[in-house]
């Protein structure tokens, strides 16, 4: 029998996120390589007139929606029940999760109540043998492992947003829509709150381009520097931990092993110097830009593209310079 | 109030990942308590000394080598622990760890129970919310701020989201994992160095916890490891030197016309 997908959609505000639709591209061509398999989009929750179409044109074949008071927000028991439900309905082989904060919270109180496997954090997904295998970074990417699941369905897995491309909307698509019911469901962790975090960067994990800095960033007045770069880039905010020990920048901006692993486009590091862990969660960048005055630092084997230098005389000179052709 | 902490041992973040005979060789390699269990018995330490009653119990499951991890935990300041045998089979499927440390949760009594967000060797970040589906416990994961209040058996966490933080209210008991930003984790003292001498680890089976043996074997884990790889070298780069304004404005030049990235 051929394979059948579903992609839990992460939604907000009723509308599907990027990642959604990026996880129904990956499903789509698995689905194809494995001889015509069907693509299923699981909706938890309020979702906008236009959405379900859209999920269509992007991919999906089916909807099932559960919709119920108490997904209104998000909490894990709530969503665990209805994604449940929802796989009642849609029996899929494998299911889709975003490794986002809500998928990893997710997906393994949803694995463990199915007694199924789950490789989180996947970035790779292959048909061999008509057998679903999934490529993940282990040791935060100092390597790659990759992983199968026993005959226990559906296999789950959390997907890296930014991993894959969406696919463009086709308006031919169409899917009807399901709906299934949810009882009430006894939420025992209720989220009651929101603090937002400064600013209006991207975070770490979605940012196409990263600057961060290290410990040579001397104080917090100093990462102003960076800030001024990161606002004529686009750009988001990443530290070293040396940085964020020191409490010159929140621990969220931390990138490395014990921090964010992040792959964004283009990685600037500014007066970091290339520990091991700090490499960990960012070598996989595309581009790598160091800036540091120890021509010897080990930033410089991984780095792209690189300045030996005072990082006080280089940045302000980079950011001028950006600014300048930015605006042309 | 009871507070049961899982610590996992993992290599050292120093470690150069090697390969041999296709795995991951783990023969030099120094084990150390995973870091963000550090944050997890730093904080069950912190709610003992906060209520001033209490007890912080201490669980590793794996081989021999993890008792190092459990009397680090120990000579913190933890009041017990245990130590849940395990071959590295065992360890490998993540659904099969909860399901021992939960058996082992049980058998020990808890109001509270502290993980780690992930472990930093197979990066799988299940463990700990695992636990709180086979325990029917709510759960909080990614915590950078806690309290309880057992007599209420009530709690408030904070958990790091994208773009900010979510603020959560929970009933006890439950499980927390942990991230940095909980707290700063302690140095051992000698007075708590020298009281891990004193201290009995007791070793505990999967049979001692009532499980099936064969429920562990290598050919019942939900996921395995087929290969492994290392990431492709990168190609040397461009590296420049000389006047800032000069060495600026090639770089701009550089990413715009060769990398073509900004
Ligand atoms: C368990 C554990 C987990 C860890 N996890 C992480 C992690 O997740 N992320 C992380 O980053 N680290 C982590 N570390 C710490 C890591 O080992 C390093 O200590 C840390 O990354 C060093 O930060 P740094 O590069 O900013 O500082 P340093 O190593 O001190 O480097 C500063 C660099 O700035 C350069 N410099 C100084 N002045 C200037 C100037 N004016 N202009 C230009 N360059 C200048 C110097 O040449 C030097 O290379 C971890 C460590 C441990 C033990
Ligand atoms: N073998 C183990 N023994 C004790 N605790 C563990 C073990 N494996 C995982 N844990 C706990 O679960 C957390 C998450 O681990 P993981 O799911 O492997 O990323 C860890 O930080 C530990 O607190």
């Amino acid at each position: 029998m051929a394979p059948t997908f579903a992609v839990l959609a992460e939604t907000k505000d009723g509308v599907a996120r990027k990642v959604t639709l990026e996880m129904l591209a990956e499903a789509r061509r698995l689905a194809q390589s494995a001889g015509g398999g069907s693509v299923g989009a699981i909706a938890l929750g309020p979702l906008d007139a236009g959405e379900p179409a859209r999920l269509a044109q992007h991919g999906a074949d089916r909807i099932v929606h559960v919709e119920s008071a108490s997904l209104t927000t998000y909490s894990a028991e709530a969503f665990c029940g209805a994604a449940q439900a929802a796989l009642g309905q849609a029996k899929p082989d494998s299911l889709f999760i975003a490794a986002t904060s809500q998928g990893k919270d997710l997906a393994p109180r949803l694995a463990a109540r199915l007694r199924v496997g789950l490789a989180s954090d996947c970035v790779g997904f292959e048909i061999r043998d008509g057998e679903l295998v999934a490529r993940r970074p282990i040791y935060a990417g100092k390597a790659f492992g990759r992983v199968s699941w026993s005959t226990a369905r559906p296999r789950i897995a959390t997907v890296r947003p930014n991993t894959f491309a969406a696919l463009p909307a086709d308006a031919a698509r169409k899917a009807e829509v399901e709906k299934v019911a949810l009882e009430a469901v006894n939420v025992r962790a209720r989220v009651v709150g929101f603090e937002k975090s400064e600013g209006e960067m991207l975070d770490l994990t979605e940012a196409n381009i990263i600057v961060s800095g290290g410990r040579a960033m001397q104080g917090p007045e100093n990462f102003e520097l960076l800030r001024r770069l990161c606002t004529v880039l686009g750009a988001t905010l990443g530290a070293s931990r040396a940085a964020v020990d020191a409490g010159w920048i929140d621990h969220s901006h931390q990138v490395g092993q014990t921090g964010k692993v992040v792959n964004p486009t283009v990685y600037i590091a500014v007066g970091i110097s290339g520990a091991i862990q700090h490499l960990a969660g960012m070598s996989s960048s595309r581009t790598i830009v160091a800036i540091n005055k120890d021509k010897d630092a080990p930033i410089f084997k991984v780095a792209s593209y690189g300045i030996v230098g005072d990082l006080y005389q280089i940045v302000p000179k980079l950011t001028e310079e950006f600014a300048k052709v930015l605006r042309e | 109030m009871n507070i049961v902490v899982f610590v996992k041992q993992v290599p050292d973040t120093e470690t150069r990942i090697q390969l041999k005979d296709g795995v991951v060789d783990t023969s030099s390699v120094k084990w150390v308590a995973n870091p963000y269990d550090e944050f997890a018995i730093e904080e069950g330490l912190r709610i003992r000394e906060r209520l001033g009653q209490g007890k912080v119990t201490v669980v590793s499951l794996g081989p021999d080598r993890v008792k190092e991890a459990i009397k680090y935990a120990l000579s913190l300041g933890a009041d017990e622990g245990v130590h849940v045998k395990g071959d590295e089979v065992a360890l490998s499927d993540p659904l099969a760890v909860a399901t021992v440390l939960a058996a082992a949760a049980r058998k020990l009594g808890f109001d509270l129970i502290l993980t780690g967000k992930q472990g930093v060797d197979h990066d799988w970040s299940q463990v700990g919310v695992m636990l709180a589906e086979i325990l029917d416990l709510p759960h909080v994961s990614v915590v950078v701020h806690l309290e309880v209040d057992p007599d209420a058996k009530k709690g408030k966490a904070k958990r790091e989201v994208e773009g900010g933080a979510e603020l959560l209210e929970f009933d006890l008991p439950a499980v927390i994992t942990a991230q940095k930003g909980l707290n700063e984790p302690r140095y051992a003292s000698l007075k708590g160095i020298m009281a891990v001498k004193k201290k009995v680890i007791p070793e505990w089976s999967p049979a001692d916890l009532g499980l099936d043996p064969a429920s562990l074997a290598e050919g019942a884990a939900t996921i395995r490891f087929v290969d492994f790889a290392l990431p492709p070298p990168r190609p040397a780069g461009r590296i420049l030197e000389g006047d800032p304004a000069d060495t600026a404005r090639e770089l701009v030049r550089l990413l715009r016309e060769e990398a073509k990235v900004i």
